[in-house]
């Protein structure tokens, strides 16, 4: 019956996409369709192929998912690399502009690859290694199979299927303009179909669990599913200017919209970089280093703290701005605060290592790990100390925010989710351990000096930059032009595309080194893993 | 008749803001209640179980086997 309605749906959805295409006011738009199109008929013919054959005897209740677990890790390391492939190209774009070809502009100039970028490593990578991750968690920790059959392998799909609909509008030039929201209105509709089936997929198996409690690390990914789809909701209501074309026009506008935008944007820091990846950080770490987290009762302090302070920080990202000053002094308070949550989570992921502080002597996996809290503690020490106005008069709209963002993201959400697929990718395909040590330390140190390399140029360019801009002269009248600033940066642009390339070149042997684990690893002698037919 | 901006400025501003320091308040307190410690060494180890397979059946009594098994 199932079978019957999917059919009667991808149908559907292939013929509308038809008529919608055919329909179309823009080229985004019929891509896209066609897209649409294209993928729902071969769905179509694909499901065709399968229906009313007989179903295998047992639902394999005795087995976990991993199928989708699988293909999510691989996926990981897939946008990892083409992420910071586009980060590299573009941080050499600022440095030298005659790599914005003249042949490809409106496409491949830095306007158009930046979201590419952006959304790439935070949506892409980041996202991607939270649906696997998480899957993988949600399992082991209730003890049970994912809930809802193949639902699993509906928001994996979809969610790439996001992706590409994301990716392929940037280029093209389709995009609200909404920091990290870019994506037109129909690819929100479809992200929020996604989400749902994510939640009703994740909450699902809690609910069948044989686990009594439901384990730390679950919260921080279900508080990062709930959170997500409530702020991609609110801040992404638009009215379309057409159901036939791809542009849509904000429902809010002036400073509301600002709030609403940053509102999103610090909090899909806040639920999307810091609670989803704080869930990778519960589970990876006490696995890989083989004790329990430091203290329960501190992570579940962390957990209630992080949620609710992490939602009045985003005014801080509009000071001196047309908002109310008790608005931007409410998300500055906040973001002073949560300060302390965030150390209380390092704190605890470090000290999960007392008592085995020797495995980081042998354990790079465990090494990059506990780099990546250490940059959860920098990083949120840091983005605090920019949030208090005084200092974000001289920070705000320099490199030092990029700088700030991609420590966190480079150090802590990158480190963090090598160290889950080096963890992951043995264990998943039922392998004795990693193809080569020795390659995770040359990715580590690789890695490691990158991010140092490109944190460091930023605070310089960036903490340069503010003082230039704001330099007056007897009279009053400003010292410098903005292209004098933009001119003395370039050392520092370039010793930052050295870093970016750094740390491209550890996710290459990181890749290369998966590849080989899966291709030539020696199986586990009792392998248990034996990938059951999906 | 104020604004609605001003009636929502100012609750949020008062009692919202009592409401939710309270509920972060007893959130915290009943975490740090007395006797939790079992409960919550018992959680701390549920990723040490189940590694490879899900758990078969609910067990009876399984609950307090992992209670033990934590008291060690």
């Amino acid at each position: 019956m199932l079978d019957y309605v999917k059919l009667l749906i991808l149908g559907l959805v292939a013929v509308l996409a038809a008529i919608a295409a055919s329909y179309a006011r823009d080229m985004i738009y019929m891509i896209h369709m066609i897209l649409v199109m294209v993928t729902a008929a071969g769905l179509f013919l694909w499901q065709l192929r399968r229906t009313d054959e007989p179903v295998p005897a047992a639902v394999l209740e005795a087995e976990y998912m991993d199928g989708p677990v699988r293909v999510g890790v691989a996926l990981t390391a897939f946008w990892g690399v083409v992420g910071f492939l586009v980060g590299v190209f573009i941080a050499f774009q600022l440095a030298f502009p005659e790599l914005n070809f003249e042949w490809a502009q409106g496409y491949l100039n830095f306007g158009r690859l930046r979201p590419l970028h952006t959304s790439a490593v935070i949506f892409a990578f980041g996202g991607t290694g939270l649906l696997a991750s998480s899957f993988y968690v949600v399992q082991r920790t209730s003890a049970a199979r994912l809930w809802g059959g193949g639902l699993a392998w509906f928001v994996l799909w979809g969610y790439q299927f996001f992706i590409l609909l994301a990716a392929t509008a940037y280029v093209l030039g389709g995009s609200t303009g909404r920091e990290y929201a870019e994506p037109e209105w129909y690819i929100d509709l479809w992200l929020t179909v996604v989400w749902v089936a994510y939640l009703l997929l994740f909450v699902g198996t809690l609910l069948k669990r044989k686990e009594p409690h439901i384990y730390v690390a679950n919260w921080f990914y279900l508080s990062f599913i709930v959170t997500v789809a409530m702020l991609h909701v609110v801040n992404n209501l638009a009215v379309p200017v057409s159901i036939w074309g791809s542009r849509s026009v904000s429902l809010m506008s002036g400073v509301q919209d600002a709030m609403t935008q940053w509102w999103y944007g610090h909090n899909a820091v806040g639920f999307f970089l810091t609670a989803g990846f704080l869930g990778m950080m519960y589970y990876f770490i006490p696995k890989q280093a083989e004790r329990p987290v430091y203290s329960y009762k501190l992570s579940i302090i962390h957990f209630w703290a992080l949620i609710f302070l992490y939602i009045w920080a985003g005014p801080h990202h509009l000071h001196y701005t047309a908002l109310p000053d008790w608005a931007s002094t409410l998300g500055m308070v906040f973001s002073v605060v949560l300060w302390m949550p965030s150390w209380g989570g390092m704190i605890n992921g470090l000290m999960t290592l007392s008592g085995a502080w020797d495995k980081l002597r042998t354990d790079p996996i465990l090494r990059m790990m506990v780099t990546s809290v250490a940059f959860y503690g920098m990083s949120t020490f840091e983005g605090p100390m920019m949030s208090i106005r005084a200092v974000n008069s001289l920070s705000h709209y320099t490199d030092w925010t990029i700088g700030h963002v991609h420590s966190g993201a480079l150090g802590w959400n990158g480190m963090i989710t090598f160290g889950m697929l080096y963890y992951l990718v043995p264990k998943l395909w039922g392998k004795e351990r990693l193809y080569s040590l020795r390659m995770v330390s040359w990715h580590y140190w690789l890695a490691t000096i990158g991010i140092v390399l490109y944190a460091a140029s930023m605070w310089v360019t960036g903490i340069m930059e503010g003082l230039m801009w704001r330099e007056v002269d007897a009279q009053g009248f400003l010292v410098n032009s903005f292209a004098d600033t933009v001119a003395a940066k370039f050392p520092m642009y370039v010793v930052r595309g050295l870093g970016g390339t750094m740390f491209l070149g550890g996710a290459l042997i990181m890749s290369y080194n998966l590849w080989m684990t899966v291709r030539k690893g020696t199986a586990k002698a009792d392998s248990t893993v034996a990938a059951p037919a999906e | 008749m104020e604004d609605t901006y001003t009636i929502m400025r100012v609750f949020a501003g008062s009692w919202g803001l009592v409401f939710m320091f309270l509920v972060f308040v007893v959130v915290i307190l009943f975490t740090l209640r007395p006797g939790s410690r079992k409960v919550h060494q018992d959680t701390a180890n549920i990723p040490f179980r189940h590694d490879d397979k899900p758990a078969r059946a609910p067990l009876p009594g399984a609950q307090d086997a992992h209670l033990t098994e934590a008291r060690q």
